[in-house]
């Protein structure tokens, strides 16, 4: 069975983001990217079917501009056996984005999707969804473990409440959450061969999918800040200010 | 304009964040209906009939709505959204999970996570983990969003709403819950508690974590722990505040031995007090607090639990 494992460039976790004057956005010159982190545990877990045995070969699929080459070969050398690029504008609404992904699961028949939950800068936690709705498959969202078991996978997943363990048929699409693995960094022998495999880039008119925007970003401001407080002395002064001045307690 | 609310449920209670969702659709404004789509759920449509705000009460009672499961659900709801200018949910993980499913069907954008109503069609919600606030303009003629709770005041009892029948949609059948680890606690729900207390790293371990359980209690208040705390195994997930946990924004907010990453200020930013307990004076939660104590917690917590 092959794994599809769609996954985002984003701006690294650890970059503190600026927003551009003029509200147009989030300022992404010169500024470090990355794989987003919830696609590089969707990747490891990919990669742990394989070594496995579950799975015969992970295939790694991003929509974008070349500008995201090098973080689909960073995804190569962490041992995805190949990858496919369409190529489009970097910012592709989640539900074109599972329009394409689609067309890529029909063409590549693939058994299995997993994906990461949400990434780390729109944040809205759809596409893996919108693309088991799309193909008509069951979904398991927010996994913390994966079990495959011939045509049922058992999925773990974090809920608000705790945790609910799923058992659906396959194939079928699983998100990513936090706990599910702890991905590996790639090696440089792995980084020395992730530039020969292959990357198979496909023109978005190939796919059919209509990438018109159906929502427009009127503005994008920063949040309100909040000041610093104040250092207190003692445990006697925080009860004293929580009860007369903060009056919360 | 009608607004279809998706209730989320346990088929005995009502899920508090519904009712923020609920106010949502009336700032939208026109008729607000609510669907209970559950098995042996009429508690729960009493609870919603009687909500302020509520035109109408939706209930579709069968077998394959008992435990949530989305693909049934999100059938259920595409069956029902022709009559609908916008459907909502709580951004719940249920919320997550089916609304997209839901967009995708229709063929509409879904906007996630909305703290805001501008107008019919005009939302803010945040992005990069709440560090930017972006105002959307959806195109769609089906409005299909997910509400944040801490970004609208909860819907209050008062109202009495008509409640009907609505068929339900063939069962798919591709997913079964077969287990849950619900925790069980005396203690209120985190995200809609008054006042919360939070443990990090720095609490040190499980065993520990009583210390923080102790304040929570002397205060009424609900637990919770930063990533690193559930990471390190010291609490389950559904404790984590932060962008991928709970977003919280309760009266007073008690952070104990919290660095202040990014990732946990993302989750607890909105709320009206913040108090950090931490023993290194330079940890960046200080910058967000309206009282710091630089203290070690092993000796500030129980001293704070005598005081109270």
């Amino acid at each position: 069975m092959k794994v599809l494992v769609p996954v985002k460039r984003v701006i690294d976790a650890y970059v503190s983001i600026r927003v551009k004057s003029d509200g147009s956005g989030v300022d992404t010159d010169n500024v470090k990217m990355s794989l987003n982190p919830f696609c590089e545990i969707a990747l490891e877990e990919a990669i742990r079917l394989k070594e496995a045995g579950t799975v015969t070969e992970v295939v790694l699929v991003s929509v974008g501009s070349s500008d995201i080459d090098t973080v689909i070969r960073s995804g190569l050398a962490m041992g995805a056996d190949r990858a496919v690029r369409i190529d489009a504008d970097n910012d592709v609404e989640p539900l074109a984005i599972a329009k394409i992904l689609k067309h890529v699961v029909e063409t590549e028949e693939a058994g299995l999707v997993i994906t990461g939950k949400q990434s780390i800068d729109g944040d809205n936690n759809q596409t893996g969804q919108m693309l088991s709705a799309l193909l008509g498959w069951p979904q398991a969202t927010f996994a913390s473990e994966v079990v495959l078991e011939g045509d049922t996978g058992k999925v773990t997943r974090e809920v608000d409440g705790g945790l609910e363990t799923v058992s659906i048929s396959m194939p079928a699409v699983v998100t990513t959450d936090l706990r599910l693995n702890e991905p590996r960094y790639p090696t440089l022998p792995n980084i020395m061969k992730a530039k020969k495999k292959p990357l198979d880039v496909i023109a978005l008119a190939d796919t059919g999918v209509d990438v018109t925007k159906r929502v427009a970003t009127l503005n994008v401001s920063p949040p309100e800040e909040r000041s610093a407080g104040v250092l207190v002395g003692s445990v006697a002064e925080l009860v004293e200010k929580l009860k007369n001045e903060a009056k919360v307690i | 304009m009608n607004n279809l609310v998706i209730a989320e449920h346990n088929n005995e209670a009502l899920g508090a964040a519904t009712l923020n969702a609920i106010t949502a659709a009336s700032q939208i404004g026109g008729d607000v209906h609510v669907l209970v789509a559950g098995h042996g759920a009429s508690g729960v449509v009493s609870e919603v009939a009687a909500v302020v705000g509520v035109t109408k009460v939706l209930h579709a009672d069968a077998d394959q709505y008992k435990e949530g499961v989305s693909v049934e659900l999100a059938n259920l709801i595409v069956s029902l959204a022709g009559d609908y200018s916008h459907i909502l949910a709580a951004s719940s993980t249920s919320g997550k999970d089916v609304m997209p499913r839901v967009a995708a069907l229709l063929d509409v954008a879904q906007i996630s996570d909305i703290i805001a109503v501008d107008s019919a069609d005009t939302f803010k919600r945040p992005i990069y983990a709440g560090n930017a606030i972006a105002t959307v303009q959806s195109s769609d003629s089906t409005k299909v969003l997910t509400v944040r709770p801490t970004g609208f005041d909860a819907a209050t009892d008062g109202g009495s709403a008509e409640v009907v029948t609505v068929d339900a949609v063939d069962a798919v059948g591709s997913t079964s819950v077969v287990g849950r680890e619900l925790t069980v606690s005396e203690r209120p729900d985190l995200g809609s508690a008054d006042i919360v207390v939070s443990g990090g790293r720095g609490v040190g371990s499980a065993e520990n974590f009583q210390i923080i359980e102790a304040l929570a209690d002397k205060l009424g208040a609900a637990v919770g722990a930063s990533r690193a705390a559930v990471d390190a195994g010291y609490m389950p997930n559904d404790y984590q505040v932060g962008q991928t946990g709970k977003v919280v924004a309760p009266s007073l907010y008690v952070a104990v031995g919290i660095s202040g990453a990014i990732q946990h200020l993302a989750g607890m930013k909105d709320s009206k007090v913040i108090v950090a307990i931490n023993k290194d004076d330079e940890a960046p939660i200080f910058q967000v607090a309206d009282y710091g104590l630089v203290a070690d917690l092993f000796e500030a917590v129980p001293e704070l639990v005598e005081a109270l």
